[in-house]
């Protein structure tokens, strides 16, 4: 048991920080339209890997890449509004979710939905550390250049900076992480831990290094506190996570005033 | 570094963006060290000349930069930072990781050093716009596109907007390329005028080309005015 403790807290340590970290750079409303639904895209992957037996983190990546895909085939052939294949996308994954989802076991339709940490094993905590790490690397290395893409376009296009291959980059991040998340939150709330770090950090930072490291930082702490919470009360480490999340932001609100 | 010569050559450009042709038939030579204007009405394709010529976007015709030359570009509004967590010199440091470079553009813009720690989103629009003409500069730009330098709004010290840029003309040789509304700057500081509305109606040199028709021609009259005044 508490071997398994310790594998939980570590994995929602890595997953919490790097999730917040790639969130600080979700700023504008364009990359969190297509970052949000790549998190939405996760939940029929998840009930596919719970039905079939397989890794929920393999499943959640099959689905976000073949999603992420169809919506940029869909962006392409029909120019429609990124808001409306948004909504397009996210309702068919939640569809199709429910309806793989396996009703008549509770205790694995509530992992799909919100996630089970504490069943991690060794080997896959070994594969949670070593692929946030990497992305971490990844990410903190191409950090001007994307965010100088994100703040103005146009100023990173006449630096020569290739746009699109960064955002590509970013997105496939993304993708990874929120693979990741569904351990830790499930298949319907890995945008939170994407998002709720972020803009906690922003109602306190001065500058671009509190905001950036305190997204990491906020995403870390509300792991940390999810998994003794949830020792503690027994309910699921990941909702618990997600309202820490939360309770931090409220703080951070009042902070921000003062 | 050679003085004069042809820096920039455009032949027969035309831009169509979504199948709207915004910018038709427009050919210009520049110079180095010479400004360049590009005066037209809103929509008539300014920034989108100045974002061709970045590269941004794609076009037919002809774009000849000089080889090896280099380019800044100070874009009209940065819509996100105002309310965005960065210092000064976290946004130079998105381009340069150079911090002598970034007090000599700072210095050059007339900053005091200080200044580098305010938050970008302090800043008048005066000042921030400055702040995009120091960025620009990071590099030792040889030519600068401007897009719309605002006038009149904030001179910290006494020197506005044009004043920085003839004196930045003069201390780094720079060619000037900018986008604007404003007749006085046309006539005070340019070389070169474009009148633009997406074809060119008129251009040449400021005083021989910016006539009382010219401008009626390129403000008041609709496209099938320049029509029927390209048939004859």
């Amino acid at each position: 048991m508490v071997t398994n403790f310790f594998l939980a807290l570590i994995s929602a340590i890595f997953i919490g920080g790097v999730a917040g970290y790639l969130g600080s750079l979700m700023i504008t409303k364009r990359m969190g339209l297509v970052g949000g639904p790549l998190g939405h895209l996760a939940l029929p992957g998840v009930a596919l890997a719970l039905v079939y037996h397989f890794n929920v983190f393999l499943g959640a990546l099959l689905t976000i890449v073949l999603g992420g895909i169809l919506v940029w085939i869909l962006e392409i052939k029909t120019k429609a509004p990124m808001e409306a294949l948004t909504g397009l996308v996210f309702a068919t994954g939640v569809a199709l979710g429910f309806l793989i989802l396996p009703f008549s076991d509770e205790h694995q339709l509530e992992e799909a939905l919100v996630g089970d940490i504490t069943k991690i094993n060794f080997s896959d905590t070994i594969l949670v550390i070593i692929l946030c790490t990497l992305i971490f690397l990844i990410i903190k290395r191409i950090y001007p250049k994307l965010l100088l893409s994100e703040i103005c376009e146009d100023l990173a296009k006449s630096e020569g900076i290739d746009v699109k291959k960064y955002n590509f980059i970013y997105l496939a991040s993304i993708a990874i992480i929120v693979a990741q998340t569904v351990r830790l939150v499930g298949g319907l709330l890995p945008v939170a831990l994407i998002v709720i770090p972020a803009l906690t950090a922003r109602n306190i930072s001065r500058n671009l290094f509190q905001y950036s490291f305190g997204s990491l930082i906020f995403g870390v702490i509300s792991a940390i506190l999810g998994i003794f919470l949830s020792q503690i009360t027994k309910f699921p480490a990941g909702l618990l996570i997600i309202l820490s999340g939360f309770l931090i932001f409220l703080v951070s609100i009042i902070l921000k005033k003062s | 570094m050679k003085m004069a010569g042809t820096i920039l050559k455009v032949e027969n450009l035309n831009v169509k963006l979504d199948d709207e042709l915004i910018i038709c038939n427009l050919s210009f030579e520049v110079k180095r060290g010479e400004v360049l204007t590009i005066l037209g009405p809103n929509g008539a394709g300014k920034t989108v000349l100045l974002k061709t010529l970045l590269g941004i976007f794609p076009f037919e015709g002809k774009i000849e930069w000089e080889k090896g030359i280099k380019i800044g570009y100070v874009p009209q509004r940065v819509p996100f930072v105002k309310d965005f967590p960065i210092s000064i010199e976290e946004f130079f440091k998105l381009k340069t990781k150079d911090e002598k470079e970034i007090r000599e553009v700072l210095k050059l813009v007339g900053f005091k050093e200080g200044f580098l720690k305010k938050n970008l989103g302090e800043l008048s629009s005066g000042q921030y716009q400055r702040i995009l003409v120091a960025w620009a500069l990071i590099g030792n730009p040889d030519v600068l596109l401007f897009d719309e330098p605002t006038t009149g709004i904030d001179i910290s010290g006494e020197e506005t907007i044009y004043q920085l840029l003839e004196r930045l003309k003069k201390e780094k040789n720079l060619t000037i390329i900018l986008v604007t509304h404003d007749l006085s700057v046309v006539f005070k500081f340019s070389d070169y005028v474009i009148c633009l509305n997406k074809c060119p109606i008129c251009q040449g040199k400021p005083k021989e080309t910016v006539t009382p028709e010219s401008l009626s021609k390129l403000y008041g009259q609709e496209i099938k005015f320049y029509e029927h005044y390209h048939g004859h």
